[in-house]
């Protein structure tokens, strides 16, 4: 059976270049980077040399890099870092609706603490609205945090227009760049962003490595308190490997961007195409024009998506659904939701993100299991076209 | 690793009695697309009140799908009180367990044989002790059901 994995926005498999890197980290370079002794100083290089290769890949200085265990604590530290610091001047942040839970459940705990808290809608397309970005600032705002590219639905918010309107105000401005890194050409200096979260994991590096950035000169509080590791910023003996990794990922990611960008896309259309066409009663949840270029989400009316994603399972393909059903929480995607979805279609909500091992025959594979999985769910379905919802 | 057992896979990739009825004596829905899932049950009941036939249509995940299967496997030829008697535990037991998060699918098909047995009652004037001050409309006020042991 053919295996196919289109779920690259969960994660990716570590490429082999990345990994032949990093191995000799576990073992015979294995030294403490805050030791004084020769393989402690080789650890601290190999870092280093991590930190400018993550600073390439975003156009940001190797001293505005500092490591984390993962985006989810980019994003936590981003958050908790500027409300502490600036609680004394105000306890209001502005971020959206549709952000990752490491930044929404952040804000709720904040919310718990005092702060007040804006969550901007989206449009039909998927993006957000300048104008009520701006409306919704006060003379308590301390930080507006907005998502790059969504994780959902692949859409490229404004995020230039948007770190402009917080800096006219002198406001802090965040964004979860988790998956737009090596998806999307990032400058920080354009982009005119304060700080930045991004994942080795999603770009073919290993799991358990993050990085924020954060602009020269910006403060904020320390999220991790403990030794001096990033330039005191992030305490924690730094996972060596795993930043040695995400360095090697981050130059492949910067070398090869255009070609990932392009292979991403012509597979995502095909696929696109495919099911639009073949497949009736389908449509595609967010704008296609500023997308991430892997990332197709597709509605299925009258099915379930973790019975869908189930029976794609037995034929070993891997995607991931907006399905309550699917989730610990029981809850539907809300990102579907504030991209005003009716509940009962979202259920049916697939997630197909392509990547650079992806082939024009996975795809054709992919699009004939579907039309197979589709018509059989449909068959059992109470519900169908004929009836309506 | 799978997210379900042995059996409920294989009453979800080989549902048994999928499909409707064309002379049903009892048709029962239950659930809503909102909420994730809604099934159909539909009966055939004979002269001695046994169910010779039952049919399911549902709109939902794997577990929903295999309870359908299940539940419809175990009334058929039943009698109807032996049908009313059953209950969403018996159907998880016989599904040698589901994931705690997916009891209410055994809720769901509990519900609707037995909204299919009230329907049928209703049509041919029978009384059940069982279905006495039934409301085949509550909401799913006991959605989770009982947890298999």
């Amino acid at each position: 059976m053919r295996n196919v994995y289109l779920d690259y926005s969960a994660t990716t498999p570590v490429k082999d270049e990345v990994l032949q890197e990093m191995l000799p980290y576990f073992t015979e370079k294995y030294g403490n980077p805050s030791s004084l002794y020769d393989i402690g100083l080789e650890s601290k290089e190999a870092i280093n040399r991590a930190r400018e290769q993550v600073a390439a890949l975003i156009n940001a200085k190797p001293s505005e890099i500092y490591f984390t265990g993962c985006g989810t604590e980019a994003d936590n530290w981003a958050v908790f870092g500027t409300a502490e610091k600036l609680r004394a001047k105000g306890n209001h942040i502005i971020t959206t609706r549709v952000e990752h839970h490491a930044m929404l459940h952040s804000c709720a705990a904040l919310e718990k603490d005092g702060f007040a808290v804006t969550y901007l809608d989206i449009d039909k397309d998927g993006l957000i609205d300048l104008k009520q970005l701006e409306e919704a600032i006060t003379d308590k705002t301390i930080l507006i945090s907005i998502m790059l590219v969504n994780n959902e639905i692949g859409t490229i918010e404004p995020i230039k227009e948007a770190a402009a309107i917080a800096r006219k105000h002198q406001i802090l401005f965040h964004t979860d760049a988790v998956q737009a890194l090596g998806n999307v050409p990032i400058d920080v200096k354009e982009l005119g962003v304060d700080m930045l979260s991004v994942s080795a994991h999603k770009i073919y590096g290993p799991k358990g490595v993050g990085a924020l950035y954060i602009r020269k000169g910006v403060q904020i509080n320390n999220y991790m308190h403990g030794g001096a590791q990033e330039n005191r910023r992030r305490a924690g003996t730094e996972n060596v490997p795993g930043i040695v990794g995400f360095g090697k990922a981050a130059e492949i990611a910067l070398r090869d961007l255009d070609k990932h960008i392009e292979h991403s896309k012509k597979l995502r259309d095909h696929l696109r195409e495919r099911i639009l066409a073949e497949i009736p009663d389908t449509f595609v949840n967010g704008t296609m024009e500023h997308r991430h270029p892997g990332n197709l989400n597709v509605t299925f009316e009258y099915i379930e998506g973790e019975a869908i994603l189930l029976l794609l399972n037995q034929l070993g393909i891997c995607v991931s659904t907006g399905s309550a059903c699917s989730s610990a929480s029981l809850e539907p995607s809300h990102v579907l939701s504030a991209l005003g979805v009716p509940v009962e279609m979202i259920h049916g909500t697939v997630r197909f993100t392509v990547g650079d091992m992806t082939t024009m025959e996975d795809i054709d594979y992919v699009a004939d299991s579907l039309k197979m999985v589709v018509q059989r769910l449909r068959e059992i379905s109470s519900v169908n076209s004929a009836k309506g919802w | 690793m799978a997210l379900y057992n042995d059996i409920v896979m294989d009453n979800f990739l080989n549902p048994k009695n999928v499909g409707e009825l064309e002379n049903p004596d009892g048709t029962g829905v239950y659930g809503s697309p909102v909420c994730g899932d809604m099934m159909q049950i539909q009966i055939k009941v004979d002269d001695n009140d046994v169910i010779t036939d039952a049919k399911f249509k549902t709109f939902g995940c794997g577990s929903a799908i295999a309870s359908s299967s299940m539940a419809t496997t175990m009334i058929i030829g039943k009698k109807v009180e032996e049908a009313l008697a059953l209950t969403n535990k018996q159907i998880i037991d016989e599904l040698g367990g589901l994931p705690p998060v997916k009891i209410h699918c055994s809720v769901l098909a509990d519900k609707a044989i037995k909204n299919a047995i009230y329907d049928y009652a209703q049509k041919h004037g029978k009384h059940y002790e069982a279905l006495e001050g039934y409301d085949p409309n509550a909401d799913e006020d006991d959605e989770h059901g009982e947890e298999a042991e």
